[in-house]
């Protein structure tokens, strides 16, 4: 027998005693030892195949396995990149208009898209598309060039009065009137009344009718005889209760006073010997993305 | 007063010392056995178990469907979303473990933990092989020669196939097992499964055959808990020193009942003594009620020198009365509470999942913006509709928006993005994602106020299921 307990295990303390208590002093098991004494070694092992300690100025010791998770990271990218390949090329083949009829098509585009869109249009857009003054809602039923796909497209593949790119949309700019002299102070008080009472807001009657004159004269060769706008000129709609800027008299009386031109990048302007921010595949992904949120028409 | 005085002796680190349990015949060994057979039974046959659910899903009625993120148990599916159920399952084993350690003491660790389960079976593989407690102490102090290289080679073998078929059996439940049984036999089932087989077999080999109460003594959190679930009235095993001491040979005047043989010792798979009292290594499996039982009969004395016993009664039998009803043990406050929690957990799981919804979805509502204004302006609330279709085939459900507000019912209109009409069809077994449009009229009253209540209903065009999801419409204050 290896053992015989017959009288109760004297268990050795510590010799430490506090008010007569005493700590027992069990000994740890002993493979607790040889794990303790493998995970010296391990770390021994580790520190020369990976990279472990640091050398000024180069990083750090590349280790014998030369692992790097920044090279892994980019591999990963490139392997999503070549699994995209193809239905990149089938989107690029597409006509804009057919791509809400292939369901690969439109589940690429959702996700893609979107991803494109919270990387590089949430900026001004708003995360949701919603929107900022001065940078249009893009869930709405209203489009200052145009909410069918090919439109859209083109505006993000050149961008709205980019100076950068020859192709850009050549969207009028709203003039400033008051600052270049091309109406007084009276007028631009009256044809603000107008706008107010055409969108069906509260309008002083008597400086309307005579703002009614002004804005014949002077706003209808882009906003139009009936004041409902020009996509061509990227000339807003006046008379419904979508604002790019405002629709409140403060705000339409510095619209009319100081003018606007807002500016949309071109996304596939490629600077000498760079390459465009976004791809074709990209460019088309976000147009589709946009179109399906609810106002594309 | 306290002194600080290290002492000098005794050792940093002790070798493990062998344990061999000496075979051993009674009642509690024969429920161990039988417990074992229906344990192991369970966990080999149950991923074999078929269950019809149609073409589209898998036929296994316990399947963990990891991939597809689906688990099966019979007529049951749970989804991901639901995933309390099995939060609620695991709460009922933890308060399950509570009540049997309270009333109980370590029953858990004795009888049904899978440590003291397959190690029990190791032992059995060993006892088989290598004989009994004393053939083992001998081969273990044998030089290697032939007969104990034969010997360990066997076991060790023996150990090992046990391990593969506990490794094997685990990824059965996790994929179809006819299928994953006949790749792994013709070397093209996945990586993961080989991996998770050799690490499941490592693990059986290791803890079973090598560290046993090793693991139950330093790696294992739950006999540390288990203190705190013990009182007074949990029966646990002891040793009635006051019937054994002194120990000595049977007989002899002034000798206690205990004979000092050693049984009690040599059975124990923990390597201790009962008869030094309550330890902590001590998992309550019964084997030296049996051993001690055994020897009793032998020399003529009672049952019962070591046994079941709350500490409660301990004074009560040294007095020489009688213990108290084992009943009056198990039933008090603090184990009928422990039920009282568990069984309402257990009623209130059976009763959510009997009240789930054929139609199963939610309704998220756009927050960014939390409306749109129209050129008409009229107000467009966004939201997302999320349909599982539970059902084996494609179905298509008809999707509509009410409101409570009587008094100026706004003629909300409902569109679907992408969808001419109002129905939507989603495909066998899978979530479909729907963005619906909801636009109150310019000037309505939903159109002007911040926030009205709406429901959004989704109903089986086919059948008589239908239900609604409550929620928000959010207008804005008009410009005038």
């Amino acid at each position: 027998m290896s053992k015989k307990p017959t009288t109760k295990k004297q268990v050795e303390t510590t010799g430490h005693s506090w008010d007569g208590i005493s700590e027992y002093n069990n000994p740890l098991p002993r493979w607790w030892l040889w794990t303790f004494y493998a995970c010296i070694v391990w770390g021994v092992a580790y520190s020369i195949a990976m990279p472990a300690w640091p050398i000024f100025a180069s990083g750090a010791t590349p280790g014998l396995l030369h692992s790097s998770t920044r090279a892994d990271v980019a591999a990963d990218i490139q392997k999503y990149a070549d699994a995209n390949k193809p239905i990149e090329e089938k989107l690029v083949a597409t006509d804009l208009n057919q791509i809400a009829n292939d369901p690969e098509l439109v589940d690429f585009t959702r996700n893609a898209g979107g991803a494109v869109f919270r990387t590089w249009c949430a900026q001004c857009h708003g995360a949701g598309a919603g929107g900022n003054p001065g940078f249009p809602n893009l869930l709405d039923s209203d489009w200052l060039h145009g909410g069918t796909i090919e439109q859209i497209y083109t505006d993000v593949l050149h961008g709205i009065r980019d100076p950068l790119d020859p192709d850009t949309n050549p969207a009028a700019a709203m003039p400033a009137h008051l600052t270049d002299g091309l109406l007084d102070q009276t007028q631009i008080d009256d044809v603000v009344q107008y706008v107010l009472q055409i969108s069906g807001q509260q309008a002083d009657a008597a400086k309307a009718t005579a703002g009614a004159e002004v804005f014949a004269n002077n706003c209808t060769a882009c906003h139009g005889e009936d004041a409902k706008g020009m996509q061509e000129m990227g000339a807003p709609n006046l008379t419904d209760a979508i604002w790019l800027y405002g629709g409140d008299q403060a705000t339409i009386t510095k619209t009319v006073e100081f003018g606007r031109a807002g500016v949309m990048p071109s996304w596939s302007y490629a600077p000498e010997g760079g390459t465009a921010r976004l791809s074709e595949a990209q460019i088309r992904s976000v147009a589709a993305y946009v179109h399906s949120l609810g106002g594309g028409q | 007063m306290s002194s600080t005085e290290p002492s000098e002796s005794g050792p940093l680190y002790a070798a493990r010392e062998p344990v061999f349990p000496r075979r051993v015949k009674g009642h509690f060994r024969t429920l161990k056995w039988v417990l074992m057979a229906l344990m192991l039974g369970i966990y080999y046959i149950t991923p074999w178990i078929r269950w019809d659910r149609g073409p589209a899903l898998p036929d296994q009625a316990v399947l963990v469907d990891l991939a597809n993120r689906r688990f099966f148990f019979f007529m049951i599916e749970i989804w991901p979303h639901e995933f309390y159920f099995v939060a609620g399952l695991l709460i009922m084993a933890g308060l399950g473990l509570f009540l049997f350690t309270s009333a109980m003491g370590r029953v858990w660790c004795g009888y049904a933990c899978p440590q003291t389960v397959w190690t029990d079976l190791f032992i059995l593989v060993e006892r088989i092989v290598e004989g009994d407690r004393n053939a083992r102490i001998r081969l273990l102090r044998q030089k290697w020669n032939f007969e104990k290289i034969r010997k360990r080679m066997t076991k060790w073998t023996l150990w090992l196939l046990i391990g593969v078929a506990t490794g094997g059996a685990w990824v059965f439940y996790f994929t179809d097992a006819p299928t994953l049984l006949h790749d792994l036999l013709h070397g093209s089932a996945s990586a993961v499964a080989y991996t998770t087989i050799a690490v499941a077999t490592a693990t059986t080999f290791a803890f079973g055959g090598f560290a046993r109460e090793q693991i139950c003594i330093y790696a294992c959190p739950w006999p540390r808990i288990q203190a705190a679930m013990m009182d007074e009235d949990t029966i646990t095993i002891a040793y009635r020193e006051w019937r054994g001491e002194p120990r000595g040979k049977p007989g002899v005047a002034g000798n206690g009942d205990c004979i000092d043989c050693q049984a009690c010792f040599n059975v124990c798979p923990m390597g201790i003594d009962i008869r030094n009292g309550q330890q902590l290594e001590c998992i309550t499996c019964g084997l030296c009620i049996d051993a001690c039982n055994e020897m009793m009969d032998k020399v003529g004395k009672p049952h019962g020198l070591i046994g079941y016993i709350a500490l409660k009664d301990e004074a009560k039998e040294r007095a020489g009365e009688h213990p108290t009803n084992v009943w009056k043990h198990i039933f008090r406050p603090r184990t009928i509470l422990y039920f009282t929690l568990w069984a309402g957990i257990g009623i209130g799981l059976v009763v959510a999942l009997f009240m789930r919804s054929p139609i199963d979805f939610n309704v998220t509502p756009n927050r960014d913006p939390l409306y749109v204004v129209q050129g008409d302006g009229s107000i467009r609330n966004i939201y997302t509709l999320r349909l599982r279709n539970k059902h084996g085939e494609a179905t298509t459900y008809r999707i509509s928006v009410t409101t409570e507000d009587h008094e100026e019912r706004a003629p909300l209109t409902l569109t679907l993005e992408g969808q001419p009409g109002d129905t939507v069809t989603a495909p066998a077994d899978q979530l479909s994602t729907q963005r619906l449009y909801i636009e109150a009229p310019a000037g309505s009253k939903m159109a002007r106020e911040d926030r009205s209540e709406i429901k959004i209903w989704v109903e089986d065009v086919k059948g008589t299921d239908r239900a609604a999801a409550e929620a928000v419409f959010n207008g804005r204050e008009q410009h005038h």
